[in-house]
């Protein structure tokens, strides 16, 4: 009893050492909800990760972490081990991070695609996807030939609809016959779900696949069938190098670069930040040759419109299904109705999910 | 010649220590291979097994994490004791979840003591009903119980999937797959301010007693271990067979149910598509590792529990992979199954002699 008494007193003591020699260290660290191979989401926030390490910050990691009640206590012991700045980088966080950022006021946070910051040691972060969709729809709109566009879709939040909506746009103003198919897969992870989505949609004569999900998944399938695809998240080229037009990438590397020396110097500040093509969070894989030198000349162009402010995803006149204007010829959508943006604009088949 | 022969004189003592003796190798097993990835094994082992629990937040944690494994496990004993296999725990949780968010929402900012007990009993009643039915469709028609529940899983998940994404949705919550925060009144009280530890500790502690209190000392207890050890002999002395394997799917559903209705009102406060990190199945684990015994699979639920805390340390003090906590609950399994073999059966080594040959 005694024995075991000295024992436990022995390592409270080393885990108290342990927290006073870590705080004099500033340390990162990162909460993935996949694992750091997934080749999309989480490898790309990995890759985020080591922009950082390499500044000589020491960074962790905690890798899988469930969105249910585990996602907490990893944050929480992030928090409690001495590192300074946490990005918590799934929705799912969103309210674990706030709760946690309540216990720690001198630990920053940043969480990724929410919008909860009840604190003031938390910020929110986002990346534009929806701009290197309009990039998408446009290549995808002239390299149909069965205009028909198939788009595996997550789940019908504003960042999903957002995207199928910007690409369909897109599409339309260079092929006003364009038809975008949605398959919903209700998973961000799921490569047998999503190949089954990809089959479906190339079995309803789509000829261009793209997709919001995370795996490898569709552009193989696509490979596979001899349709066109794109990658999603991370260039994903080489698991489909002669189908794929180009990838979506999410640098977040400069954004975690960036914070982390904010919060190092002490100059971090509570915002949210939504960046898109201009600041680089959302960038372009090399486009495939064999869309043709014209096409790539324009959809570089249309790239750096769109980087500059000149083109605007979202320009006006837009209309929804039934036909009723929503954004007005003349103007832009603006960041509010883009942030809750729960309708399909017109040439897209079907209804959203409710 | 190697010769495998049955052992008849098992001693209970020692049938009840290879658990422990599993533990011992794994730990060993374990050692090793945090040796082979390059880590101090003595380092990683105490990162993995004593940092986790070396505070009030960390054993509060434990307890959090073991108190569905315990639950569901109990439930799954009565099952496997009697032979029956149910191995769809984690849809009867979904499920108990489901029909108790359910209620919680219907209760959204309502006050009353009484909100939070209907909300778990409904919870258990949703997990019971859910597991009745394998149970009737093995009774009345022959069908096979392992498939049967393994696929409602798949039927509970795709409900929740239904439901979150559609009518239950926050209407505030901007199409997120996620229900409303749940009022005050519908969450499990928190025991300790800053601790996460609530009151379903006594659920599951009430449930451990009554479920030894049912196995050990009631006729219907005695009917389930005899149709465990043998079918034949439980039909012969005339036991309902029938009736006995809906009562133990229905006890088991019930306990799962209330693990499932036990996590969203206590740590995860609403509904959403992510309630259980597959406990249904881990609880299989834990039930066998607790050699079926309320009492062994306490312990076993807070060692198994301990694994999936310990490999959140290990990441994060030394980064070791994240899947060493599975390979720990692999492990565990395979030398209790290996202990276990070699306990039921005696191998036996012969020279080879001519004769007979």
């Amino acid at each position: 009893m005694y024995k075991l008494f000295l024992r436990s007193l022995i390592s409270v003591l080393f885990l108290l050492g342990f927290s006073l020699n870590a705080n004099a260290e500033f340390k990162v660290g990162f909460v993935y909800v996949g694992p750091t191979g997934d080749h999309g989401w989480t490898y790309q926030h990995h890759e985020g990760r080591n922009a950082v390490e390499a500044l000589g910050i020491k960074t962790t990691y905690v890798e899988s972490v469930p969105e249910g009640a585990d996602a907490e206590r990893v944050i929480r012991q992030l928090a409690q081990s001495g590192h300074d700045l946490i990005f918590t980088t799934s929705f799912g966080y969103m309210d674990p991070t706030n709760k946690v950022a309540k216990d720690f006021p001198n630990v920053k946070f940043e969480h990724a695609t929410g919008y909860k910051r009840e604190h003031s040691n938390v910020s929110t972060y986002s990346a534009r996807f929806y701009e290197g969709r309009t990039l998408l729809g446009h290549m995808a709109g002239k390299m149909t030939k069965t205009n028909t566009i198939g788009y595996i879709a997550s789940f019908p939040i504003p960042e999903v609809i957002r995207g199928i909506n910007a690409m369909t746009l897109a599409a339309q103003k260079v092929n006003p016959d364009i038809k975008t198919k949605i398959v919903w897969v209700f998973t961000w992870y799921d490569p047998g779900k999503e190949s089954e989505a990809a089959q479906a949609l190339i079995d309803q004569g789509a000829d261009i696949i793209m997709q919001h999900t995370d795996s490898t998944a569709p552009v193989q399938v696509a490979e596979k069938a001899g349709v066109w695809s794109f990658g999603q998240a991370s260039d994903m080229q080489r698991f489909a190098p002669k189908s794929i037009l180009t990838s979506i990438i999410d640098d977040w590397a400069p954004y975690y670069v960036e914070r982390s020396i904010a919060a190092r110097d002490g100059t971090w500040k509570q915002q949210d930040t939504w960046h898109g093509l201009k600041e680089g969070m959302v960038a372009m894989a090399p486009y495939n040759s064999a869309m043709g030198s014209d096409l790539i000349k324009e959809v570089e162009q249309l790239q750096k419109d769109l980087a500059s402010g000149k083109a605007h995803s979202f320009t006006g006149p837009i209309y929804d299904q039934k036909g009723n204007i929503l954004v007005a010829e003349g103007s832009v959508a603006d960041d509010g109705m883009l942030a809750g943006m729960n309708v399909y604009v017109k040439g897209v088949e079907g209804d959203i999910p409710q | 010649m190697i010769k495998i022969e049955k052992r008849n004189d098992v001693s209970r003592s020692i049938y009840f220590l290879t658990p422990i003796l599993a533990i011992f190798l794994t730990l060993i097993g374990g050692g090793i291979i945090f040796y082979i990835l390059g880590f101090n094994p003595i380092e990683a082992l105490k990162f993995f097994f004593i940092t986790p629990i070396s505070d009030l937040y960390g054993l509060s944690e434990l307890l959090v994490k073991a108190t569905p494994l315990c639950l569901i496990a109990i439930g799954l004993s009565f099952c496997f004791k009697s032979n029956n296999w149910n191995i769809g725990a984690e849809g009867q949780l979904i499920f108990g979840g489901i029909v108790g968010g359910g209620v919680a929402l219907l209760f959204y900012n309502h006050d009353g003591f009484y909100v939070l007990p209907i909300i778990i009993l409904s919870g258990a009643i949703g997990g019971m009903l859910f597991a009745m039915i394998p149970a009737i469709l093995k009774t009345y028609f022959n069908t096979n119980e392992i498939l049967v529940s393994l696929m409602l899983v798949y039927v509970a998940k795709l409900l929740l999937d239904y439901l979150v994404v559609g009518p239950w949705s926050n209407p505030e919550g901007f199409n997120f797959p996620e229900t409303r925060q749940f009022s005050e009144s519908a969450r499990m009280p928190i025991l300790f301010d800053g601790l996460r530890i609530h009151a379903g500790i006594f659920i599951t502690l009430i449930t451990v007693f009554l479920s030894w209190l049912i196995l050990y000392k009631t006729y219907l207890g005695f009917q389930i271990k005899v149709s465990g050890l043998s079918l034949k002999t439980a039909k012969y002395a005339g036991f309902k067979g029938k009736t006995m394997i809906i009562i133990v799917f229905m006890i088991s559903g019930a306990c799962a149910g209330l693990a499932g209705v036990g996590e969203i009102t206590g740590p995860i406060g609403q509904l959403h598509r992510n309630i259980s990190p597959d406990y249904g199945f881990t609880a299989i684990i834990v039930a066998f590792l607790g050699r079926l015994n309320p009492v062994g699979i306490i312990f076993a639920s807070l060692i198994v529990a301990l694994t999936y805390l310990g490999a959140e340390t290990a990441q994060i003090f030394l980064q070791v992979p994240k899947y060493t906590g599975q390979v720990f609950q692999g492990m565990i399994l395979f030398f209790l199954l290996g202990s276990d073999y070699l306990l039921f059966f005696k191998i036996k080594f012969l020279g080879l002699k001519k004769n007979e040959l």
